[in-house]
């Protein structure tokens, strides 16, 4: 099967910046220039006027299955994902069971298949059951196809077992993954520290919780060499440490979510759950240090931890709702936003979204060089939409971006060179 | 006229002018109060229904005997939480009650927001009875109704609000109320037990009790949750009693006829020596006796919000 | 009825109320918020002027015995009733100045009934305009006032910082 794209602006971050067709053969991508020629029975896709973009990567989502199929599955997160603009995605092991050995990892990249979509590449445990006690079969994971090892969720509090996670890890050149947060100082926390939670009374979560695990984890990344990734950071201190152990040489990368960059703790006043994630919104001027921290490139990554959760959850009490929002079908207008605002351009915040987390991750995905899997977003960069959460692919609704306008959508996503996701005719593919 | 809100949630959306149209409706049910037939038929069909998630026997007993007296029927609620992890949500809980025709429901809740959460899911009014640690509304108003009761103004009034801060529902509402009087409202405990920024919501912080109490008309302790001492807030209640407790040579040092106030119950000897929590036992009596009047004055005027 | 027309009625009722209750024995006045607190004291002091003796006066709110009160969106003002005596077997005289409908009346006397025992309730009024909606009638009137319904009565007392008198506002 063949697919002609043509008349786009095509870009391929650090490679191709500007109108130009891209062609699509056995699922690869086939050539990338202007004027290419339809050959003989290829479709073509006319894109003039939008965006012809490497799929987007995501590296942190939860998909729930194994263990918790009410709040989202392998086919309606992968569904989700290419209505976001996503073609990878790396769903973290805090499933039930746990992603701790070979087995649930088969299971999951088996779904995935079935669901035929976006590519799925599961991440490994880095501890039995993620009790932070002993470590998983890493190599095992490894092999099975985990590209990444995190206990996302319930961080490694134990500094040596997380140390000797880095040096085992470091033997199948695997990213170690942490969430930052000691979770002594977060203890019984849910929302942000500081005055909000003081006038709202409820209990908070410092940002020294994150910082001092992040600079926990740098050292150690320090001390053994390891390929250390920093989930979802969110605080001024963890840009500042990030930056400067970026500076010092050492192979640490970072991820950002589009809430941290969107939302204060405001967000969180009327004890509204949709607010509730981990980490927390924080202030405005941690908001601003992420943003600084896209601009000069210390934060690598936009990730989503699109983490779904059922209604009735979120329904709870403030301090019972679980802990999460979805974010794959909001993360590219939010992201555009930043382009906007003028804190990214749009090659680098494409750049954040696709070839750098793929490259963090040494995923074969990311880009549209030739002969690179043929995993295109096309997007229209402004049409206007209201994000209505009833129309969402996710199985769950949890988001504090409904009834928000935003602008740039994704109009068509190709896998392998299949088209999987068209906006006007939204059935779901067989 | 009147007090134009569905819900009691929060005193931080209540003016200077609701508050005192709330002083001064308790003032005539404080008249009934003394009545040799307390009651008067003002809800007379309407059905307050305390929804209490966390036992309270003073402030539950407080309100029925309110709305007794302001002839509601009256149901006590007191889901065990057994029910809520059988799945049972708080707002499912409050459907089912507010199918009951319930006119008021009137809610306590260890969780911070859950009668914010009640009230947007249901019709009735809510009275916010107390929610984890950020507000006890009824209880701020019946402390303010009490200071009134002394003859002190609030413009100007210097209070010391002294003990566990961050974990006190009490002391917020009442942050809110008397800063939006007009009142200098101090802060006094370990830093430990002042909660962050919290100096951006108007009050004044002292880690020293004698400099917090140098001038102030009312003195409110709060009360010391002693199993906090394992959650290292304090080192021995020894330590903290000497460091924060409430002495007769402490309370010298406050403007003279200042008024010590509790919400009780004492931990004797601990936040409040003896001879003091001896002598301010009129004043603690009082502030239950205000209690019932002031929740009759809210029972009333949210009473017809509904209509 | 002007401020002449106001003071004889008072004085009337005064001579009235003295007479039906053989002097002032065991008698009290209790004074409906506000138009009848103030007619009240003005019995009291005329009781006085002709007794010399100074009987004991209370006023009282009815708000919270009214029976629209469920009904209401919004909740009137309370302000204190205040019978600083045992009303139980004294013969209470309730003081309003319009009757109306008698639901004030009613709602009075439920009030006065929860406060003690009074050995007679009577009913003193500076007008009554007709209309009863109740079987209630004025033991003393001061003037019958034939109005439509749509018409509203104001009765001004010099306490209020008005001049005496009763005015008809047709609708």
């Amino acid at each position: 099967m063949m697919i002609l794209i043509k008349g786009g602006h095509v870009i391929d971050p650090g490679r191709v910046n500007g109108v130009a067709d891209v062609l699509i053969e056995n699922g690869k991508i086939a050539a990338v220039g202007q004027g290419l020629a339809a050959p003989a029975g290829a479709t073509v896709l006319p894109a003039g006027g939008r965006l012809v973009l490497p799929g987007f990567v995501d590296l942190h989502v939860h998909f729930r299955e194994p263990g918790f199929e009410y709040k989202e599955t392998i086919q309606s997160g992968t569904e989700a994902a290419v209505a976001g603009g996503f073609t990878t995605v790396c769903a973290m092991p805090n499933t039930n069971p746990v992603n701790d050995n070979q087995a649930v990892t088969e299971f999951m990249l088996e779904r995935a298949k079935a669901a035929g979509t976006a590519n799925l590449y599961p991440i490994g445990a880095i501890t039995k059951r993620s009790e932070g006690k002993e470590l998983a079969e890493i190599g095992d994971l490894r092999r099975a196809g985990c590209v990444a090892i995190s206990d996302d969720g319930k961080p490694v509090m134990n500094s040596l077992v997380m140390r000797r996670a880095m040096e085992y890890a470091r033997a199948f050149d695997v990213p170690v993954v942490d969430h930052c947060e000691d979770l002594h100082l977060s203890e019984g926390g849910c929302m942000n520290e500081g005055v909000i939670s003081t006038e709202l009374g409820l209990p908070g979560i410092p940002s020294a919780a994150e910082d001092v695990m992040v600079a926990r984890n740098v050292s150690l990344a320090e001390l053994t060499g390891a390929r250390l990734h920093l989930a979802h950071i969110s605080t001024a201190g963890s840009v500042r440490m990030v930056r400067e152990a970026k500076a010092r040489g050492l192979k640490v990368t970072a991820e950002a979510c589009p809430h941290h960059f969107t939302l204060t703790e405001e967000t969180t006043r009327g004890y509204n759950t949709h607010a509730k994630m981990n980490p927390p919104l924080r202030t405005s001027q941690d908001v601003q240090a992420i943003k600084d921290g896209l601009r000069d490139g210390t934060i690598d990554v936009i990730a989503t931890d699109h983490a779904p959760h059922a209604s009735q959850e979120k329904q709870q009490e403030f301090t019972e709702a679980p802990f999460g929002i979805v974010g794959l079908e909001t993360a590219l207008p939010l992201t555009l936003a930043l382009v906007e605002e003028g804190v990214l351009t749009l090659e680098s915040a494409i750049d954040k979204l696709a070839t750098a987390p793929a490259k963090a991750f040494s995923l074969n995905a990311g880009t549209l060089a030739v002969g690179a899997p043929a995993d295109v977003a096309i997007v229209d960069p402004h049409l206007e939409w209201e994000v209505d959460p009833s129309r969402f692919r996710s199985k769950s609704r949890n988001t504090p971006f409904a009834g928000w306008k935003v602008k740039g959508r994704v109009t068509t996503t190709i896998v392998s060179g299949r088209v999987v996701y068209e906006l006007d005719r939204p059935g779901r593919p067989a | 006229m009147g007090l134009k809100r569905k819900d009691l949630l929060s005193l931080t959306n209540l003016s200077a002018a609701d508050i005192a149209l709330i002083l001064d409706t308790a003032d005539s049910f404080k008249e009934v109060s003394g009545r040799e037939i307390k009651k008067v038929p003002a809800l007379r069909g309407k059905t307050v229904v305390n929804l209490f998630f966390e036992p309270s026997t003073r402030t539950r007993t407080s309100f029925e005997l309110a709305a007794k007296r302001l002839s509601a029927d009256v149901i006590n609620f007191s889901p065990s939480s057994s029910s809520v992890v059988k799945g049972e949500t708080l707002l499912d809980t409050a459907r089912n009650i507010e199918a009951m025709q319930a006119d008021i429901i009137v809610l306590r809740h260890s969780s911070a927001g859950a009668a914010e959460t009640l009230a947007r899911g249901v019709k009735s009014s809510v009275i916010n009875a107390g929610d984890g640690w950020h507000e006890h509304p009824t209880q701020a108003l019946l402390d303010l109704y009490t200071i009134r009761s002394r003859g002190m103004g609030f413009s100007g009034l210097k209070v010391a609000i002294v003990g566990d801060v961050a974990h006190s529902r009490v002391a917020r509402s009442n942050i809110f109320a008397l800063t939006k009087l007009g009142a200098e409202v101090r802060l006094v405990g370990p830093p430990t037990m002042i909660p962050l920024h919290i100096d951006q919501l108007g009050a004044q912080v002292y880690y020293n009790l004698d400099e917090g109490l140098r001038g102030v008309h009312v003195i409110m302790m709060l009360r010391l949750q002693l199993e906090r001492q394992g959650r290292a807030l304090f080192p021995t209640i020894r330590e903290y009693a000497r460091q924060y407790g409430l002495t007769n040579e402490r309370v010298k040092l406050a403007e003279p006829g200042a008024i010590v106030m509790h919400p009780g119950p004492i931990n004797r000897g601990v936040e409040i020596a003896p001879d003091v929590a001896d002598s301010l036992s009129s004043v603690i009596l009082d502030q239950v006796a205000n209690g019932v009047a002031v929740r009759m004055g809210i029972l009333y005027l949210m009473s017809g919000a509904n209509a | 009825m002007d401020a002449g027309d106001i003071a004889r009625a008072v004085t009337r009722i005064a001579h009235e109320i003295l007479e039906r209750n053989k002097g002032i024995n065991d008698l009290a006045l209790v004074g409906i918020r506000t138009g009848g607190v103030h007619l009240a004291h003005r019995l009291v002091r005329r009781i006085h002027d002709i007794e010399g003796t100074q009987i004991p006066i209370g006023e009282l709110d009815i708000t919270l015995y009214r029976d629209d009160l469920s009904l209401r969106k919004d909740q009137p003002i309370l302000r204190t009733t205040s019978v600083p005596f045992k009303i139980s077997d004294l013969k209470v005289v309730l003081v309003d100045d319009v009757l109306f409908t008698g639901r004030t009346i009613r709602a009075a006397m439920d009030g006065l009934i929860d406060l003690g025992r009074p050995a007679e309730i009577q009913l003193a009024v500076l007008v009554d305009r007709g209309h009863r909606q109740l079987p209630i009638k004025a033991n003393y009137i001061g003037k019958n006032i034939p109005t439509s319904r749509d018409e509203a009565i104001e009765v001004h007392l010099e306490e209020n910082g008005e001049e005496d008198r009763v005015v008809i506002l047709r609708a």
